[in-house]
């Protein structure tokens, strides 16, 4: 494992080029382009305010800076260093901005969710998009570009407005059977559109008192705009917590707040199986990694960067190692804070492997545990457990390997052969809190901080 | 339950009292379990507060009464020695109040008349507190059924106010999501219908589109034209679903045939087509070899439904037969299992068949033996006999002759040395009767001198006396000479 010499990075935005040839970092309130392969700096621009978001196009050639607090969004091009474009939302204010799937439009969605604007670089015209709902996630386009569906609240109810990408026409408007709709979710293949209702209704029964009544809805909607499918766990069920399609568009994995991930097939939409997060795994056939530390600070030369910052690290850090643990393992489990909102429970992330044949998970009652599914078994195939709790984790786009991430100085990597842990070279105590991975090249990229000041490393594998 | 009182002593006030314990007030232990009552002292059965005597309850008087009544019999010296007198005690539920009431032979009726009214008079006792028992359970029964019924009313009134409260909740909700929806709007017109001049993009020059083409614009023609794409991206999808459907299918259906192949081949094919036949008749095997004669791949292509139906039903068919057969199988080896087990020390049937076959083959052998031997001694008879043979002959009985002798010699010796042994034996006896004899003649003339001495008057006696010996010598006689 290589690692590049690490460079200066603000707010956490360092993003790949979808191409995977260029990285995009930005620093307060200059937007630097690198080389990956040489983290040569190829282009450099600066903006009119510190950059809050940037967003590569799917194209790779431009490249968005959305500066939220001053309502502006700048464009610029790889091609023509000289090529600006500045959008500027007046008043009405900026939340959210993004690409469209082509890479020619930017949809900026004004404050209060008043309306989505989609301005063209190809034309004058801009669209606009009425109605737009609050929510986790309001806008998703199908993985193809085609189409993008869009939540909406219109007069108490919730609707999903599906539009053709390439000319911003309404393909179909329909109103969703949901209380407070929470999320939309296209499957990869573009023909099926999740829905999932928000997790809890309130319910005020004093003056000062409210309860929670939780509830568990996710309605499956065809991209004709029929309802294919409803499915809720139970009655009186804890809610949905996240979702993920797999790849293949065949299953549909729900993270709720009871700590269980249910898995839809798509033909009946009817729930597979479920996978329960218990605190203690009894499976003899699981295989239970947990970190442990090593305190010798030994072979600390073998990393081949500057050997003076590898044996400062080393000093810093201790390593770390992985041992198998003995069946039945038993794991730290965080008894939610029951009158504090967003509790510390359910399934907080999951995330198929590229091939689809495996499942990571990750409850947040347990926090220090990464769950490994073996999606052909249906089964429990691995837990790592790690010393500190988990950040993020992100699968290899190209085989299945996953890339974990936990608020300390280490990467760890799992595939189906093994795991390891890996002693990032930083000087301090250093914080990896962000993956990234590009489609097409063999990189990774850590974020993290190193007391106040934001760096960002590559590493080749 | 009763305690003896027995009067054994000559002191009339003294009462040994054996049996179960008893708590008197005034008890002396003697020794063990003997008790000495010296004053009698008995608390009263009804209220165990004072003397039986003093008692004045109304229970107390018939017993005062029965007390009274056995005191004077015990005093009677009549009664003294013989009489047993009770202590009638009340059941052991009431051990501890000790009556002290005695009963005798005679008033036991009366007793038994008294023990059944203390007994109805304690029963009635023990009702009256079950009665008053029940009576405070029941009251307090009715005081949860009101709790009870209290605590639902509150639940049902706090159910109407939560329910009233979301409805209310939730009518507020969408009136403050109405207002707000009101402000957007009115601060959508001003923000953006104020012609705000801030609101625009600013771009160098307007860049190609990715694909390179023109943007098209928006009428009914690209609107139809959207439609279309929407429903062949729809198309394309199910007829892809279908075709990993039909793949799908295909390869089950290869297994199916693939099974039904195997399970024919396992089968026992006697059995299989009476039983077919037996079954389903005629028809659906006349169907099968119509099958039969079809290619079966391009059969199993026409998925109509009499096909699959055809292919399912005799794949459960076939299914079920090779169950049973295997049941059968199965039961046959368990049969012989618990054969096996229960004749465990018997030899196996093979080993058994071998032998049997060895023995065989052993007699026939004999038998040929014997043959061959009776043959020979055909032959020697048939043949004439010479001088030599006969007189070996005549010698061989000789010798025959001479050794039955011998043997009955042997016995009659042995006979004659156990006759010696007996011969001895009563000699020696009669020795020892001799000697025997020699004794009691001695005792006899001693005995004879004393009866002389003791009564001298009498002569008569002595001559009484010599009879019997007389007689005893003439039995010792005959003795010694059948010995």
């Amino acid at each position: 494992m290589d690692f590049s010499e690490p460079f200066k990075l603000s707010g956490l935005l360092g993003r790949f080029s979808p191409d995977g040839k260029c990285l995009a970092s930005c620093v307060q309130y200059r937007l630097i382009i690198r080389d990956v392969n040489t983290l040569q700096i190829l282009q450099l621009y600066t903006c009119l305010d510190q950059i809050q978001y940037i967003e590569w196009s799917s194209d790779s050639l431009f490249i968005l800076c959305a500066m939220y607090k001053r309502g502006i969004v700048q464009v610029w091009s790889l091609e023509q260093p000289d090529w600006h474009c500045k959008i500027d939302e007046g008043s009405a204010g900026l939340v959210a901005s993004c690409w469209s799937p082509d890479g020619r439009h930017i949809l900026n969605t004004t404050e209060f969710h008043l309306r989505i604007t989609v301005w063209s670089l190809c034309t004058k015209s801009v669209s606009y998009i009425k109605y737009p709902k609050a929510c986790q996630q309001g806008i998703a386009f199908t993985k193809d570009g085609r189409y993008m569906a869009v939540a909406e609240r219109r007069d108490c109810k919730d609707f999903v407005s599906l539009f053709v990408c390439s000319n911003w026409q309404l393909l179909r408007h329909f109103d969703t059977e949901t209380q407070d709709l929470f999320g939309i979710e296209w499957a990869p293949n573009g023909c099926v559109l999740a829905v999932w209702d928000t997790c809890l209704e309130l319910w005020a029964i004093g003056p000062n008192q409210l309860i929670t009544v939780f509830q568990y809805k996710i309605l499956l909607y065809s991209l004709d705009g029929r309802l294919l499918s409803t499915y809720r766990a139970y009655e009186w069920s804890l809610g949905i917590k996240s979702i993920a399609w797999s790849p293949s568009s065949q299953f549909l994995a729900i993270g709720s707040y009871d700590e269980k991930v249910r898995i839809l097939n798509h033909v009946t939409w009817k729930k597979i199986t479920d996978f329960e997060h218990p605190a203690t795994v009894v499976n003899t056939k699981t295989i239970v990694y947990k970190e442990v530390e090593k305190s010798s600070p030994i072979e600390s030369e073998r990393l081949s960067f500057p050997p003076t910052r590898a044996l400062a690290s080393s000093v810093f850090s201790t390593r770390s190692k992985y041992d198998i643990s003995q069946v039945p393992v038993s794991f730290q489990y965080i008894k939610p804070v029951a009158d504090r909102a967003n509790p510390k429970m359910g399934i907080g992330m999951l995330a198929f492997s590229p091939d689809n044949c495996f499942l990571a998970t990750k409850s947040d009652n347990i926090p220090n545990a990464v769950w490994i599914w073996d999606i052909q078994k249906l089964k429990l195939s691995v837990v790592l457990e790690q010393l500190c709790a988990i950040q993020s984790f992100q699968w290899d786009p190209r085989q299945p390997r996953l890339a974990v991430c936990t608020g300390n100085s280490k990467v760890y990597l799992w595939s189906p052969a093994g795991c390891v842990s890996v002693q990032v070279p930083t000087e301090g105590k250093a914080f990896c809190n962000a993956l990234c991975k590009p489609l097409s090249t063999p990189s990774l990229q850590i974020t993290f901080s190193t007391f106040n000041l934001a760096q960002a490393l590559l590493v080749k594998t | 339950m009763f305690t003896c009182v027995k009067l054994e002593d000559l002191e009339p006030k003294v009462l040994f009292i054996t049996g179960i314990k008893v708590t008197l007030p005034i008890v002396k232990i003697v020794s063990g379990k003997h008790w000495v009552i010296t004053d009698i002292w008995v608390p009263c059965l009804f209220c165990c507060y004072g003397r039986l005597e003093d008692c004045n309850c109304a229970s107390a008087v018939i017993s005062k009464n029965m007390f009274q009544y056995t005191s004077e019999k015990k005093i009677s010296p009549s009664n003294m020695n013989s009489q047993v007198l009770r202590l009638p005690l009340p059941s052991s539920k009431s051990m501890h109040n000790f009556s002290g009431a005695f009963c005798t032979e005679e008033n036991i009726e009366q007793s038994i008349s008294y023990l059944n009214r203390e007994q109805l008079e304690l029963s009635k006792r023990e009702i009256v507190g079950l009665q008053e028992r029940d009576r405070q359970l029941q009251s307090k029964n009715r005081n949860l059924h009101q709790l009870l019924k209290n605590e639902k009313d509150e639940v049902q009134k706090l159910q109407n106010i939560i329910s009233s409260r979301a409805t209310q909740y939730n009518h507020d909700m969408k009136r403050k999501e109405r207002e707000y929806n009101k402000l957007k709007e009115r601060l959508h017109q001003l923000v953006m219908n104020k012609k705000d001049k801030k609101i625009a993009m600013e771009v160098l020059n307007y860049v190609g589109r990715a694909d390179g083409k023109r943007g098209a614009w928006r009428t009914d023609k690209t609107e139809a034209r959207n439609e279309d794409q929407m429903y062949k991206v729809l198309l394309s999808d199910y007829e892809q679903r279908q075709k990993q459907l039909l793949l799908e299918n295909a390869e089950l259906k290869k297994v199916l045939q693939q099974m039904k192949k195997e399970i024919i081949s396992l089968l026992p094919p006697q059995k299989q087509k009476p039983k077919e036949r037996s079954e389903d008749g005629p028809v659906l095997s006349d169907l099968e070899e119509d099958i039969g004669e079809l290619n079966k791949e391009n059969m199993w292509e026409l998925s109509c439904e009499t096909v699959r139906e055809q292919l399912t039903n005799s794949i459960r068919k076939q299914w079920r037969m090779l169950k049973s057969h295997v049941e059968k199988l199965d039961n046959q080896v368990s049969r012989v299992h618990s054969e096996a087990l229960n004749d465990k020390d018997v030899i196996s049937r093979e080993d058994h068949e071998l032998e049997t076959e060895k023995l065989e083959l052993e007699i026939h052998q004999c038998k040929e033996i014997i043959k061959t031997q009776q043959q020979l001694l055909q032959q020697q008879l048939m043949s004439p006999c010479d001088d030599d043979t006969t007189l070996l002959l005549q010698d061989c009985y000789l010798l025959e002759e001479r050794e039955r002798l011998q043997e009955e010699w042997r016995l009659f010796q042995e006979q004659k040395k156990n006759f010696e042994k007996e011969r001895r034996s009563f000699t020696e006896a009669a020795i020892r009767l001799g000697l025997e004899r020699k004794a009691f003649e001695e005792d006899r003339g001693t005995w004879l001198k004393q009866q002389f001495l003791s009564l001298s008057t009498d002569y008569k006696h002595s001559e009484n006396v010599t009879t019997p010996s007389a007689f005893l010598g003439s039995k010792y006689l005959v003795q010694i000479i059948l010995l």
